[in-house]
């Protein structure tokens, strides 16, 4: 039965990219302006024109161009960039590290942050603790990332300068790496040095995504925990001696993590989609302040890759969220 | 009793609060031109980076300061305010009248429609709305209209998803049967009966998406993809001061303060009208 549901749950995944693709591909076409016409220094002749668009393949019709596009996906062919003249699948996976080592790590810090305040929080229920804990949770979820970040800047880039304010890593620094993922590889090589300034560059963009997904992990916890400490075991544990402390991080934790872990996987996907700007605003080379420069320099085959990796990843973290969730849900595993 | 008293009294104050705030914002919007100390466009370079008026170097008439150009600061956010309420006002709505219509129907009439409706939705759900906003307005051509057109198109999908939730759970309800068997059509039943009880919602949502919207065009403004360079936009002054930050920060803390009030009050206010007019809570 679960391999059936993950397999009508993988046919609506590639209906959901196919409309994607389907959808960008349409924006980019109506955009005005001719992306040939760009590349090519003014004056150029009408031939050298017509053998360009033949090149691209923009003298096709527009159904064509979709398929040869959409067959190109398929074989791994997202085509070449027009600004940057490099094939668009290595440009994306050279700067997707960056956006993933980002994420997940605001991932990270938005549980640090949340699953406590959540304990704390139940644990202290009907208390001004809890009400305290209420109202940041309340004004970290109205404040959105774009805003986080640009306060973050002002306290600890300007204020108390004490993480870096743009950019990945030191420029001044030599990388020993073979792969794209500094973080993870400065661990693994224990280059702690190394690890200090990515991290520094890192922090900030990565609390700014982290603080409104905080919000939520402690305030869905916080409630489902409430409710699973009025019940017939958690009382029972309390009679047997353990204390309140005890009887959340022993019982109710692991029963109360299910349904917040449905809700993380949605917005982790927000998250993921919050790098765009952040990225941005901390000059983080990541993908999505790729992206952006695409869309200035109307780069449609750089464009239309970066879009459906984004939305592969969206699909893929929901799809994750749905197998873990039939994983630990005692129902679903024995149903 | 206790818990309820505590309950309505909470809201009002946010109520009041936040409607206060937006109230003060949008009479200096319209206003803007009678009382904006400064032209917001005039720049002046022997008045560049003035500090706000209690600190030392001021100028009588710059109140909050001037930017790297010369541009009187207050003058700036209060025209600024008129293009960020005219794209709340507009893009909320326009994507509130869409995305409750297909959410009304795909919950209460269900099957096809809902199935289509939805499977739309999902794959809007997949795009980075920032990303998407940004391609929006990159192919529309920079301007007001088509940031308001780029934020309806991209954000109709929160009101679809709450709507058809909540349309759903009403159609299942006893007296929409109840109306059902005294003869009303479905359409009719649809309108005059499940739409009020989703009110609530809408609005509060409204009102959510109006500090998304000046939140979006913030971004697109800051991205310079907004309107013209120029124009005073929050996030045009917004993106000066990340630029300056260490010679002038008042450049960006001012229109970070604004915005964050702003967004704050939105939301606060259309929680607060929820709470008042829930049918359930009152």
């Amino acid at each position: 039965m679960i391999l059936q549901r993950l397999l009508a749950r993988l046919l609506t995944m590639l209906i959901t990219l196919f409309g994607v693709a389907v959808v960008v591909f349409v924006v980019i076409r109506v955009a005005p302006g001719d992306p040939i016409a760009m590349m090519l220094p003014p004056g150029a002749s009408d031939d050298d024109i017509l053998r360009l668009r033949t090149l691209y393949g923009l003298d096709k019709t527009l159904v064509e161009q979709f398929f040869i596009w959409l067959g190109g996906v398929a074989r791994g062919d997202f085509g070449t960039s027009i600004s940057l003249r490099q094939d668009v699948l290595s440009l994306v996976l050279n700067r997707l590290p960056a956006t993933l080592e980002l994420a997940i790590f605001a991932l990270l810090m938005a549980l640090a942050i949340g699953v406590p305040l959540a304990v704390l929080g139940a644990r202290e229920r009907g208390t001004a603790v809890e009400a305290g804990i209420d109202v940041a949770n309340g004004a970290a979820l109205s404040i959105p990332d774009f805003l986080w970040g640009l306060v973050l800047i002002l306290l600890f880039g300007v204020l108390v300068p004490v993480f870096e304010i743009s950019g990945r890593v030191s420029p001044r620094l030599e990388l020993p790496f073979a792969t794209q993922f500094y973080l993870f590889e400065s661990i693994f090589r224990l280059r702690f040095d190394l690890m200090k300034d990515l991290l520094s560059h890192m922090f900030m963009p990565a609390l700014a995504l982290a603080l409104p997904l905080a919000a939520i992990v402690s305030q869905l916890l916080k409630q489902s925990l409430k409710e699973i400490l009025d019940l017939d075991y958690a009382v029972l544990a309390r009679v047997k001696g353990f204390s309140e402390t005890q009887v959340i991080l022993r019982d109710a934790l692991k029963n109360a993590a299910l349904p917040t872990l449905t809700l993380v996987g949605v917005q982790f996907t927000f998250l993921i989609g919050g790098t765009v700007i952040v990225e941005r605003l901390f000059s983080y080379e990541g993908l999505g302040n790729m992206a952006i420069d695409a869309v200035i320099n109307r780069d449609l085959p750089l464009i239309q890759g970066i879009v459906l990796v984004f939305a592969l990843l969206f699909v893929l973290v929901n799809l994750a969220v749905d197998i873990t969730y039939a994983l630990l849900n005692p129902r679903l595993r024995h149903g | 009793m206790d818990d309820v008293r505590l309950r309505s009294r909470a809201p009002n104050a946010r109520l009041w609060l936040a409607g206060g705030w937006l109230s003060l914002l949008l009479a200096a919007a319209i206003l803007a031109p009678l009382i904006a100390p400064q032209d917001p466009l005039a720049q002046d370079l022997m008045f560049e980076r003035l500090p706000p008026f209690w600190m030392q170097g001021s100028e009588p008439g710059f109140w909050l300061g001037t930017d790297s150009l010369g541009r009187d600061l207050l003058s700036r956010l209060i025209f600024g305010a008129r293009i960020a309420f005219i794209v709340a006002f507009a893009a909320a709505t326009a994507a509130c009248l869409a995305g409750s219509t297909l959410g009304l129907v795909a919950g209460y009439f269900g099957g096809w429609a809902d199935r289509i409706i939805s499977r739309i939705v999902d794959v809007w759900m997949a795009f980075p709305p920032v990303l998407f906003a940004i391609l929006l307005v990159a192919v529309l051509g920079t301007g007001l209209h088509s940031v308001i057109i780029a934020i309806a198109v991209i954000d109709w999908t929160r009101f679809c998803r709450v709507v058809r939730a909540e349309a759903m759970v009403q159609s299942r309800m006893d007296y929409v049967e109840n109306a059902r068997i005294a003869g009303f059509g479905r359409m009719g039943i649809m309108l005059r009966e499940v739409l009020p009880n989703v009110l609530p919602s809408i609005v509060a949502l409204l009102s959510l998406e109006m500090g998304i919207a000046v939140i979006v065009e913030a971004i697109l403004s800051f991205v310079n993809l907004s309107i013209s360079t120029d124009a005073p936009t929050w996030g045009g002054i917004i993106a000066e001061g990340r630029l300056s930050i260490h010679q002038a920060w008042w450049v960006l803390v001012f229109p970070l303060v604004t915005l964050f009030l702003t967004v704050l009050s939105f939301s606060q206010f259309g929680e607060g009208l929820k709470d008042r007019y829930d049918p359930v809570l009152r």
